[in-house]
C-alpha cells in the first residue's frame, strides 16, 4: 500500500479596515473612489522627509473588535514596529507594523467541520499595519499610485491547524463573514480588501512532525486559495514520492496556468530588521476601554447559528447557511416575525427559490427589494393552500423581478388554488377516461402511476388544484373501478 | 538708527522695534548685507532667503505699525538648521541626495515662528544628516569658527552656531541628537538648549534618530533662549512623541534667586582628557555659582562610560531605517542612467548621494538590527539606555541641576580629526548621554582657553527647562562671557 499524506495548512489573512482616514495620516482611506492616482496623499503617506505618523484611533478600535470577536486577549500594552525592506510601493523604506507585542493574540475560531462537530482553529495573533502603494507594471517601467499607501490593514495569523483545503476554505469564509458582521471590512474580494497567504506543508498521515513549509502569497479569492492550496499539496506530495525534499520558499499563484511559481530571487532571504517604531509611543489600552469595545460586539455567526438551531429548530447546516451573512440572517428573522408559517418552511423558501434567484441574477441581498412582510404573506398563502407551492414560486419570482403585492399577482395570473372537489373531480374523470391504459396499470398494482396521473391533474388545472385533495379524489375514483 | 543692533539680543531689539527706533526692514536689510559680506568667510549659510526675508520683514513692520498681535519675535531675523523643512525653500541636510529638494510643507516649528512674525534669513550648514561633530561632513562646504577661521564651529549644528556667533542672524534653531546644539554653542560662544525630548515638535524635522532628536534655539543669551523655546514648544497633534503638558512662560521667572539651590558635579566627567583651560573655566563657573549662594556637591553618573557606545549604536540603528526613504524614486537625487532595475536606481542614487560617514553609519546600523545580532546590540543598548536614564534621575533627585563642560577641548582645527572617526566621536563625550536619557540641557559660554570659547552645560530634570533658564540667567547676570563677540 502506498503512503498517504496529511496537509498542514496555516493562513495569514490581510484585511483592510473600513475607516474614513488612513492609518497614520488624515488622508481619505477610500482609495477605491479616488478620481485619479495620487490624489489622496500627503507628506506622511508618501514618506516625505520629516513627516511623522499619528495613530488612527478608529483603526485601533476596529482591530480590537476583531481581536475580541476571534476570542483573543487584547494586549493592554502593545507597540508598533518597523519592518524594513526596499520596494517602490513602500515609500518610507519600512512598513509600520506590529511585531513583538500585537494588539491581540491567542484566540480561536470554531469552523463548521465535516461532521456536526465544529473544528477549532487557533488564532495566533491579530496585528495592525499599513497597506502599500499600488504598482502598475508597464513595458519597461512601473507606475506607483500612493492612494492606497497607508490604508489600515489587519493581519490575522492562524496556527497551522487546518488539515485539508476544505477546512482552510471554511476558516477563510468564516473570517470574512465575521469581518462583515463587524462591519470592519466589505469582504469585497474583487477590490482586494481581503487577501490570503497560505502556509502549506504535508506529512505522512498519522505523523505529528512539522515538515518544511512553503508560503503562497497574494491569493485574492476563495477560488485562488482553494486551487493554489490543492495544487501545492499535490506538488509537495509528488516531491516526497520522488524521494526529494521540499524547499522552504515563497510562492506566487499563476491563476491562468493553475500552478504555484517560485518567487525566489525577488524575496531572497529577507531580514526585515524589525525594531520598535520610535516615532510612536506604545498603545496603552485601559481595561475600561477594552470593555467598552467588547460591549460593541454583535451576535457573531457561531452564536447565531446555535440560537437559530435552538429557537427555530433548524438543522445545523440550515442554520449555518442562514447565518453566513448578517443581512441574510436578519432577513430570515424579519420574515419569520411577520409570518404564521414555520421557520423551517421559511428557511426552505429562502434557501431554495430566493437564493436561486440571487445566484442567477448575481444580486447581493442589499440590492434585492422585497420587503420581508410581502415575502411572509406569500409563504403564508402557500401554507394556507391559497396557492400551490409551484404557483408560489411564480409569484415570488414576479415580486423579485417587478415588485408588487402577492395577492394581486395571484389574482392577475389566476393562480389561486382550489379545493372545490367538484371542479377537481371533473378534471380527474376526464383524465381517467383519456388514459384508460394507466388506470389498468394502477389496478394491476403499479401504484407509482399515481404520480404521473397527479402531474396530469396539475397540468389540466393549471396548478390550482390542492394536491392533497386531488390525490385523495384520484385514488378514490380509481379504487371504485376495481369493483 | 544704525550701529551694532545686529549684535543685540532679541529682547533688546524687540524694544527698539516696538519703540519704532528701527524697523524690521532696516534690521533685515542690514543683516542680509552683513551675511553677503561676511558669510563667504564663514560659510554658515547653505541658502539665504532674501526675498522671503524682505517680505516677512515688511509684514512684521505692518504688524508692529498696527500694534496688533506683536510677539517678542515679530520682526526678528533668524536662521534654521537645514534639516528643518521649509515649504518652497530647499532643505538639504547638507547632503548631495537632497541638494535640490524643495519641501511641499513646513515643519511645525517653522509655522510657529512664521505665525510669531519672525523673519527667515536662510538655512544653515550642518554635518550631513547631522552625522558629525565639526561641520566637516557637509557635502557642500566646511563652516568655519568665527573666532578662528582655521578652526571648526563644532557640529552638527555648526552653521546655526556660527551664524549667531558672527551676528548673521539674531537667533537660530539647531537640532541636538547627541550634543549637536550644545557642542557647537560651546565652540562658538553661543547660548543653546537641548530641550526635554518631546517638548518641541519634530514634525518636519528630517529625522536622524527619532528617539533622540530635539530642536533647540541658539541665541545670544539665556533670556533669548527662553523666549524662543516658549515660541516653539508645545504639543503637536502631528507628532505623537510631544508632551501634553502646558508650556511655562519661561522668560517671566528668569530673575528668581538661585540661592540655596544645589549644583551637582558628575565626577565621571572630570577624570582625564580635559583641556586645562576648559577645566579651569568650569571650576571658575562653579565658584561663581557658590558666590551666588548655591551649594555644590559631587554626584555620580555611574554608567557614563557606556553613554558613547549606547548612543552611537542606537543612532546608527535608527538612522539606517530613517534614511531608507532616500531612494531616488520620489524626491531628491535620482541616478537612473543605465539602471537595469529599481534596485540599480537605489544603489546608484545612494552611492552617489550619501557621504562616507552616512554610509558608514547606515551599514553599522543595519548590521546591529539584523537577525542574530539584534539582541546583542540593539536590545542591549536599549537596556543600558534605561540605566543611563536612571543615572540622571538618581543624581537629579538629590541636586537641582548638574553642571559639566560641553566638550573636553575648545574648537579644534579643520582636518584635525577627519581621518579618525573614533577621535571625532570622543569630542561628544559630555553631551551624548542626555539624549538617550531625554533630559534637557542648556549650554552657555563660561570663559576662554587660549583665545577660544569654552562652553558649559547645565543639565536638568525632565521637563524642567525653567530651572535651567533660571540658573543660566543668574550666571549671565554676573558674567559677560556671552557678550564677547568674535573678531570678524
Amino acid at each position: 500500500m502506498t503512503q498517504t499524506y496529511e496537509p498542514v495548512i496555516g493562513l495569514e489573512i490581510h484585511a483592510e479596515l473600513l475607516t474614513n482616514s488612513k492609518m497614520f495620516c488624515s488622508c481619505s482611506a477610500d482609495y477605491g473612489s479616488a478620481p485619479e492616482p495620487n490624489t489622496l496623499i500627503c507628506p506622511v503617506c508618501t514618506g516625505l522627509p520629516g513627516a511623522l505618523p499619528v495613530v488612527n484611533k478608529k483603526a485601533v478600535e476596529l482591530a480590537a473588535l476583531v481581536g475580541l470577536a476571534l476570542n483573543c486577549s487584547i494586549n493592554p500594552h502593545n507597540t508598533f514596529a518597523r519592518k524594513n525592506y526596499y520596494y517602490p510601493d513602500l515609500p518610507k523604506g519600512y512598513q509600520i507594523s506590529q511585531y513583538e507585542l500585537p494588539i491581540a493574540s491567542n484566540g480561536y475560531l470554531d469552523i463548521p467541520g465535516d461532521t456536526e462537530n465544529p473544528q477549532r482553529v487557533t488564532v495566533r495573533r491579530v496585528h495592525i499595519e499599513e497597506d502599500t502603494a499600488k504598482l502598475t507594471h508597464e513595458k519597461n517601467h512601473a507606475l506607483v499610485d500612493f492612494n492606497r499607501a497607508g490604508v489600515p490593514l489587519l493581519e490575522i495569523v492562524s496556527e497551522p491547524d487546518m488539515r485539508n483545503v476544505e477546512a482552510a476554505l471554511s476558516y477563510a469564509t468564516r473570517i470574512r463573514a465575521i469581518l462583515r458582521y463587524l462591519e470592519v471590512n466589505s469582504g469585497d474580494m474583487e477590490k482586494g480588501v481581503l487577501r490570503f497567504e497560505a502556509n502549506i506543508s504535508v506529512r505522512p498521515s498519522g505523523s505529528s512532525e512539522l515538515r518544511t513549509r512553503t508560503e503562497i502569497k497574494n491569493l485574492n479569492s476563495f477560488r485562488a486559495l482553494t486551487r493554489a492550496s490543492a495544487y501545492e499539496i499535490e506538488r509537495q506530495i509528488k516531491v516526497y514520492e520522488a524521494g526529494g525534499e521540499v524547499v522552504q520558499e515563497t510562492l506566487g499563484w499563476d491563476e491562468a496556468r493553475g500552478v504555484t511559481v517560485s518567487q525566489r530571487g525577488k524575496e531572497d532571504a529577507h531580514d526585515y530588521r524589525y525594531f520598535p517604531e520610535p516615532d510612536l509611543p506604545p498603545l496603552q489600552l485601559e481595561p475600561a476601554w477594552i470593555a467598552s469595545i467588547k460591549s460593541l460586539l454583535p451576535e457573531l455567526p457561531d452564536a447565531k447559528t446555535r440560537r437559530f438551531m435552538e429557537q427555530y429548530e433548524l438543522k445545523r447546516q440550515e442554520a449555518i447557511l442562514l447565518t453566513s451573512e448578517k443581512p441574510l440572517a436578519d432577513y430570515f428573522e424579519a420574515v419569520v416575525s411577520k409570518s404564521r408559517s414555520s421557520p423551517k418552511t421559511i428557511h426552505s423558501w429562502i434557501a431554495g427559490e430566493f437564493m436561486r434567484y440571487m445566484n442567477d441574477s448575481e444580486l447581493a441581498l442589499e440590492n434585492i427589494d422585497l420587503p420581508a412582510e410581502k415575502f411572509a404573506q406569500l409563504i403564508d398563502m402557500v401554507t394556507d393552500k391559497t396557492v400551490s407551492g409551484n404557483s408560489g414560486k411564480i409569484v415570488l419570482n414576479e415580486m423579485l423581478k417587478n415588485g408588487g403585492v402577492p395577492q394581486e399577482i395571484v389574482k392577475a395570473k389566476n393562480l389561486a388554488q382550489v379545493s372545490d372537489t367538484g371542479f377537481i373531480q371533473e378534471a380527474i374523470e376526464k383524465i381517467l377516461s383519456d388514459n384508460p391504459g394507466e388506470v389498468e396499470q394502477y389496478l394491476a398494482g403499479k401504484e407509482t402511476i399515481v404520480q404521473w396521473l397527479m402531474g396530469q391533474v396539475a397540468r389540466s388545472t393549471k396548478g390550482k388544484a390542492d394536491p392533497n385533495v386531488a390525490k385523495e379524489l384520484l385514488v378514490k375514483t380509481m379504487e371504485k373501478r376495481r369493483k | 538708527m544704525t550701529g551694532q543692533f545686529h549684535t543685540l539680543p532679541i529682547h533688546q531689539i524687540h524694544q527698539l522695534l516696538i519703540d519704532k527706533k528701527i524697523s524690521s526692514m532696516e534690521l533685515t536689510q542690514a543683516m542680509l548685507r552683513r551675511a553677503y559680506e561676511i558669510d563667504p568667510k564663514i560659510s554658515s549659510y547653505v541658502t539665504i532667503t532674501d526675498d522671503l526675508a524682505l517680505e516677512q520683514a515688511r509684514q512684521a513692520d505692518d504688524r508692529i505699525a498696527s500694534g496688533e498681535n506683536i510677539t517678542p519675535l515679530t520682526g526678528i531675523p533668524f536662521a534654521l538648521k537645514d534639516c528643518i523643512s521649509t515649504r518652497g525653500v530647499r532643505t538639504t541636510c547638507s547632503s548631495k541626495i537632497l541638494a535640490e529638494y524643495v519641501p511641499q510643507y513646513s515643519a511645525t516649528v517653522v509655522n510657529k515662528l512664521a505665525d510669531a512674525g519672525a523673519v527667515l534669513m536662510g538655512k544653515t550648514n550642518m554635518d550631513e544628516f547631522g552625522m558629525g561633530s565639526s561641520c566637516e561632513n557637509s557635502a557642500f562646504v566646511d563652516t568655519r569658527n568665527p573666532w578662528d577661521l582655521e578652526r571648526v564651529p563644532g557640529g552638527s549644528s555648526g552653521g546655526s552656531a556660527a551664524a549667531v556667533s558672527a551676528s548673521l542672524c539674531s537667533f537660530s534653531l539647531g537640532e541636538d541628537t547627541g550634543g549637536s546644539v550644545r557642542m557647537p554653542a560651546g565652540f562658538c560662544n553661543v547660548t543653546g538648549i537641548k530641550p526635554t525630548y518631546g517638548r518641541v515638535s519634530r514634525y518636519g524635522l528630517i529625522s536622524l534618530v527619532s528617539s533622540f532628536d530635539c530642536i533647540g534655539p541658539m541665541t545670544r543669551d539665556v533670556q533669548d533662549c527662553a523666549i524662543v523655546l516658549e515660541a516653539i514648544a508645545g504639543k503637536d497633534e502631528r507628532d505623537s512623541t510631544t508632551f501634553n503638558s502646558p508650556v511655562p512662560q519661561y522668560h517671566q521667572d528668569l530673575n528668581k534667586s538661585v540661592k540655596g539651590m544645589t549644583i551637582g558635579i558628575p565626577k565621571e566627567y572630570f577624570v582625564s582628557g580635559m583641556e586645562a583651560g576648559v577645566e579651569s573655566s568650569i571650576q571658575e563657573a562653579i565658584r561663581t555659582y557658590e558666590a551666588l549662594g548655591m551649594k555644590v556637591r559631587e554626584v555620580s553618573l555611574p554608567n557614563t562610560r557606556y553613554a558613547l557606545p549606547v548612543y552611537y549604536l542606537l543612532l546608527m540603528a535608527e538612522a539606517s531605517s530613517n534614511l531608507a526613504r532616500f531612494d531616488g524614486t520620489r524626491f531628491g537625487l535620482s541616478v537612473s542612467e543605465n539602471a537595469r532595475d529599481v534596485i540599480d536606481i537605489y544603489l546608484q542614487t545612494r552611492r552617489e548621494g550619501f557621504g562616507d560617514e552616512v554610509k558608514r553609519r547606515i551599514m553599522l546600523g543595519a548590521y546591529a538590527l539584523s537577525s542574530g545580532y539584534y539582541d546583542a546590540y540593539y536590545l542591549k543598548a536599549q537596556k543600558v539606555r534605561t540605566l543611563l536614564r536612571r543615572d540622571f534621575e538618581t543624581a537629579l533627585a538629590s541636586v537641582d541641576i548638574l553642571l559639566a563642560p560641553t566638550s573636553p577641548t575648545t574648537a579644534f582645527k579643520l582636518g584635525e580629526k577627519t581621518n579618525d572617526p573614533l577621535e571625532m566621536y570622543l569630542s561628544d563625550i559630555y553631551v551624548v548621554a542626555t539624549n538617550p536619557a531625554g533630559v534637557p540641557a542648556l549650554a552657555l559660554p563660561c570663559g576662554f582657553s587660549k583665545g577660544m570659547p569654552v562652553g558649559m552645560q547645565l543639565i536638568g530634570r525632565h521637563l524642567d527647562e525653567q530651572t535651567l533658564f533660571q540658573v543660566g540667567h543668574a550666571y549671565q547676570q554676573v558674567t559677560d562671557w556671552h557678550e564677547q563677540l568674535p573678531p570678524i
